[in-house]
Parts: C-alpha cells; structure tokens; sequence
C-alpha cells in the first residue's frame, strides 16, 4: 500500500464530513422541536443541483447557496405544512417528496449534466494555514467545512444555553405543556422544520459546489441523506454526538477508498454500501444498552457505565407525532 | 367515526380522484413550460409509448406484474402499522434466490419443474430478508425504516458482488450482469407476447386472496387491529408482535417473488438494477390507494403505464425519462393534500 499522509488523510475526512455535518445538524434541529423530515435523500439531490444550476448560470457562489437553502427551506416547508397543519403522517410525506425531489433533480439538471461548473476552493485562514500540521488539515479547507464546524458549538449553544432553545426542545417533548403556557407547538415546529430543511440545503449545495463538484445521473451523493437520518439516531439527537457521526461516517468513507486499492478484486460499489450494515449495528448496540440485564452489568463498572451513559439518547418524545390545540 | 352509504363513499373517492388528476395535470404541465417543452407533445408520447402498441402494453403489464405484487404485500405490513421500506431489497434477494436455484438445474431436464421452484426459492428469500427487518425492529429495536434501508444497501452490495465475484460471466464481469438462462428456462409466454400469462394468472389469484384474508379472514382482522386499535389487542389477548411478524414475512414473500419474475420473466438473468426500484414504487402506490387494496391494480397500472411511456422521453423530446417519477411522487403529494384538506374540513380532529 502506498503510504498516504496522515494529514491529506485527516483534511480529507473533514471535507467529507462538512456538508454530512450541515446536512445532520439540520435534521437534529428538525426533530428536536418533534418534527421527522424523512425527505433529505430527495432534498440534498435537488438543492445541490439549484445550487449548480444557479452557480453555473450566474457564476455567483452565494447565490448558488442561498437558492439552496431556499429549495431545502421549500420543501421542508411542505413536510411541516402537510404533517403539522394537514394533520398528514410526516413520514409518508417526506417519503413521497424523498422521491418525487430526486427525480425532478434530474429531470431539471438533464441539461446541465457533466458541465464544468463553478468549485470552491480552499479556503486558507491568514497565519493559522501556516502552522504544521493543524494548518493543512483544519485550516485550508472550503468554505462550507469552517460552516460545518462552527455550526456544532452553534446548535448546542442554541439548544441549551437560551430560553428560545429549551422552548425548541420543549416543543419536541410535550407540545401540550407549551401550549398551556402559551407558546403555540405548531408554529415553532413549521419554524425549526424551515430551519433544518435550509441547512439541509446549504448541505446539497456544499456537495454539488465543493466536495462532489458538478452534477449528473447519478450525482455520488445518492444514499447520503439515509445516513444522515440515521447519524441523528446513532447520535441521540445530540449537536455534538451528531457531529461526532459525521465524522466517524466520513472516516469510514476515506477510509472505504483506502482499502478499495488493496482488496481490487471487489467492485467499487460493495464499499459503498459497507456503512450501512454498520449502521444498523450501530443502532442495534444503543438499543441493548437500554436493557436491565445490560444495566446490571454495568452497576461495578463505573468508567465504562459512564461512557455508555454518553452513548444513550432519548428520541423527542413527540417526535413525529402531530399536535392538536384542542 | 360515523358510518357512510357505500354509493357516497365511491362518490367521494371519485371527485378525490378527479381533484388528484386535476392538481397532477396543471403542476406537470407548468413544469413542462417552465423547461420550455410542450405538455401536449409528451402527454401524446407517453400515451402513444405505454398504449401505442401490443408490444408496447405487454411491457406495461411486464411492469405491472412485480409492482403490484410488491404493493399488495405492503397493504399487509401497512395493516400491521409496519412501514416496510425494506420491500425493495427484499424483491432484490427474491430474484437472487430465483437465479440461485436456476443456475443450479441449468442440467435438470425438467424446466418447468425447476421454474415454480425457482419462485418458490425467491418467495423464500424474500420473505427471510424481511423477517430480519422485523426481527431487528422487534427485538434489535431498530425502527423498520432504517432497517429496512440498510437492507436494501445491503441487498444492493450482495447482487454487485455475486455478478462480479462467483456468478460472473465467463471471460468477462460487467455490469450487464449474469450469462442469460436458456429459453427453454424462460417463463412461457404466448406468441408475439412478452408477458406470461402464467404470472398474470398468479397474480389476479394473490389479489383476489388478499382481498379475502384482509376483509373476511379471522387473520385479517386480527392483523387490523394489532396496527390500528392497540386496546384491541389488549382485549382479545393477541400477540402484536407475532402479527406483525407474520405480515412483513407475507409482504417479503410477495416482493421476493416480484423480484423471481423479473429474472425469469423479464431479464432471464441476474442484472444489477434487478428491482427497477418498483420496491420504492409500491410504497407509493399504496400511499396513493390510501393504503386500501381495491385501487392498487388501476394505480399500479397507471405508475406502470407512466415507467414504459417515458423511455422515449429521452429521444424523442430531449427529456430525462424521471419526468414519470415526478408525476408519480405528484400524484402522491396531491392525494396527501387532498385527503389533508378534507380533514382540515372536518375540524382537524385526529383520526
């Protein structure tokens, strides 16, 4: 095997991560104040192609983005309105959009396919991108990568250090509660929802205007959004654990390239799929350790009992379910 | 919930119908004209490419086949209250068992024989890969839907790997997937057809089954209440977890055997793109039939019509072919709209 620097390596796992960790924190948001977008695999599809569409057409990163962040923002919109206000089931919604976002992707972006479009480049912070090591893998990175990483302490300062996000989290656990106290469930709900759809946005357009530049059918970013539904599970709906999925999914990811050019004799594809198995092994290891007997064993063992308390995540108690005021 | 005279509960799903139809018409039309394409030119060619021909409506019923089959068992687990998303690895694994037990009595002399056992063995798969779902769901605690994905994933990775690894085709691995069985290994169609009446048959039989067990068997009921009324269960002391064990393992059982006839009937081989995605395709369906089991055929027709209409999308006008995936996924979000606006009417009040 040909050695690759460990700090190429690490850069690459960040830049990896950035939109995952965009894309994550939204839907973390989403389902925090109790609502399940369930149609990020169709919205991070269509908003990175706006974003190239727009990107290439008008040559303007920030419009390319903010067009984004306006597609994901629509159709999170139409999940919160259907589910919240239409009283229809979240998942069938997001479901239906998951598919119909994918196709109409491709169906509008059919001519701008394997065009040469506009790519972020690095992005190198003045002074810092000089100190060895740290300087190449965290600061000579595209700009969506720094969005990433402020975006974590953001969300956790937002959901536990203001008033306005423990009315977020409130929402999520006992909608009823609030609405006797005089904050409307529904109308912070459809708010968060826009929210987390508008990163989920910025997220597809990270991919289409940086990470996985261009577009066509199939773009590579295919399945993405499934994981990221499934990070914020593995993550116990935690900013920060959800951050941490992220990049142990974007590790597996580099890490995935790596082993294709030792073991040739297996397509490219089985790799692809090898998070997923691991996914579910993921979740079915935090469900055991919600069990008694798992408990009991953990009682003389208090280092590793309190790591597995880290672990443990509690989903909104209202997640998915919608309120009624009466 | 007050009861309804059937004539104004038919004319009820008849003006939905036309208000869906309506919305569906006037979003994709716009759509058309926004990409500056004439909406009259690729109505008339998704007509003329679904029903233009003979040829041409044997491969609609070629599409019908394995999506009803996944939809109707998806009416099972949606009675159980479980979303199987899994359905399409399962139709996955189902062709890979039925390409499994054909390349094995490729020397049996008894095709047909080898045929119905092929099926069986993809049913069986189908039905295995789902119980694992609801297995994982039930004592892993892995919600079916995450579930249910990473099985496809998986199912996916297992096909790539057996058309490139063990069953490749001598000389050369690629991505047209495995050597063709013979002929005489095909499902027997009719002349000038290439839709078997055999598995028409099969399916108008499991329709007209389900329909029986869902509304008249003691099961079925059961089956019912387990997913919509969990005081039920508590009265009649039945076990919701072995319900709906039993429902995913009928639903992966029919989408296992919608997967054996894409290879036997349609592909007469083991392709990458073996499900055509007629899992995810189901699910809407159902959706669309509002999780009832009478309009699935007509809608499957429809969504299959919709599939083999747009293949000349490309050639003749210039357009991506995912223009039936948009008119499907509309299709689906206008039913939801529909069905959320009447129950805004009756006060928004849960169901």
């Amino acid at each position: 095997m040909n050695e690759l620097p460990l700090t190429i390596l690490l850069a690459s796992v960040l830049a990896t991560a950035a939109p995952l960790i965009i894309a994550t924190l939204g839907e973390t948001i989403t389902e925090k104040a109790g609502v399940i977008n369930l149609s990020l695999d169709g919205s991070l599809l269509l908003s990175a192609m706006i974003a190239f569409m727009v990107g290439f057409e008008t040559g303007s990163f920030t419009l390319g983005f903010a067009a984004a962040a306006v597609t994901g923002a629509a159709i999170a919109l139409l999940v919160g309105w259907f589910g919240i206000y239409l009283g229809q089931l979240q998942v069938a919604v997001g479901f239906a959009l998951t598919l119909m976002c994918k196709d109409l992707a491709y169906f509008l972006g059919n001519p701008y396919s394997r065009l040469q479009g506009p790519q972020l480049i690095s992005w190198k912070i003045p002074g810092l991108s000089e100190v060895p090591f740290f300087g190449p893998v965290l600061f000579q990175q595209p700009l969506p990568v720094y969005l990433g990483l402020l975006l974590i302490p953001a969300v956790w300062w937002y959901f536990y250090r203001t008033g306005r996000g423990l009315e977020l989290r409130a929402v999520g656990e006992n909608p009823e509660a609030c609405y006797t106290r005089g904050i409307d469930p529904r109308r912070k709900q459809i708010l968060y929802t826009i929210i987390g759809g508008a990163l989920v946005g910025l997220a597809g357009a990270a991919f289409s205007l940086g990470i996985k530049p261009g577009w066509g059918r199939p773009q590579g970013i295919e399945g993405i959004g499934w994981i990221a539904l499934a990070i914020v599970i593995f993550g116990g709906w935690h900013p920060i654990r959800v951050a941490l999925g992220a990049f142990l999914f974007a590790f597996l990811q580099v890490f995935g390239i790596v082993l294709q050019g030792i073991w040739t004799g297996i397509p490219a594809q089985v790799f692809q799929m090898a998070p997923f198995p691991l996914m579910i092994l993921a979740l079915v290891l935090i469900n055991l350790l919600q069990y008694k007997g798992v408990q009991r064993w953990l009682d003389d063992k208090p280092g590793l009992a309190l790591l597995v308390d880290k672990l443990r995540g509690a989903p909104p108690r209202a997640l998915g379910k919608t309120f009624h005021p009466d | 919930m007050n009861r309804e005279f059937p004539m104004a509960r038919l004319g009820r799903h008849l003006t939905d119908t036309l208000l869906i139809l309506v919305i569906v018409t006037v979003f994709t039309g716009l759509l058309l004209l926004l990409i500056g394409a004439s909406p009259t030119e690729a109505l008339s060619h998704l007509i003329s490419g679904s029903f233009g021909s003979w040829s041409k409506l044997s491969r609609v019923l070629n599409v019908w086949i394995p999506l009803t089959l996944c939809s109707v068992g998806l009416v099972y687990a949606f009675r159980s209250g479980l979303w199987n998303i899994g359905v399409e690895g399962q139709m996955v694994l189902g062709a890979i068992g039925t390409a499994g037990v054909l390349r094995m009595g490729l020397e049996s002399g008894h095709p047909l024989l080898l045929l119905c056992l092929a099926l069986i063995a993809g049913a069986l798969l189908g039905a295995s890969w789902a119980l694992f779902a609801g297995w994982l769901k039930i004592r892993g605690g892995v919600h079916e839907i995450f579930a249910g994905l990473g099985l496809n994933f998986v199912a996916m990775g297992l096909v790539l790997w057996l058309i490139f690894g063990p069953w490749k085709r001598p000389g050369i691995a690629s991505m047209s997937g495995t050597e063709p069985f013979p002929r005489d290994l095909w499902f027997p169609t009719l002349e000038g057809w290439r839709v078997s009446p055999f598995a028409l048959t099969l399916v108008i039989i499991l329709i007209l089954a389900t329909a029986w067990i869902l509304n008249r068997s003691r099961f079925g009921l059961n089956l019912k209440a387990v997913g919509h009324n969990p005081r039920a269960v508590v009265l009649f002391g039945l076990s919701s977890q072995r319900y709906m064990l039993i429902a995913i393992l009928i639903s992966g059982a029919l989408a296992g055997l919608a997967g054996g006839v894409q290879v036997s009937g349609v592909y007469h081989r083991l392709i990458p793109a073996i499900s055509s995605g007629y899992g995810y395709l189901g699910l809407l369906v159902v959706m669309l039939a509002g999780f009832r089991l009478a309009p699935i055929p007509f809608i499957a027709l429809f969504f299959a019509a919709l599939n083999v209409g747009s293949i000349q999308l490309p050639m003749m006008m210039q357009l991506d072919s995912s223009l039936s995936g948009v008119i499907q996924g509309a299709c689906v979000l206008s039913a939801l709209l529909v069905f959320g606006i009447r129950h805004l009417r009756k006060g928004g009040a849960p169901d």
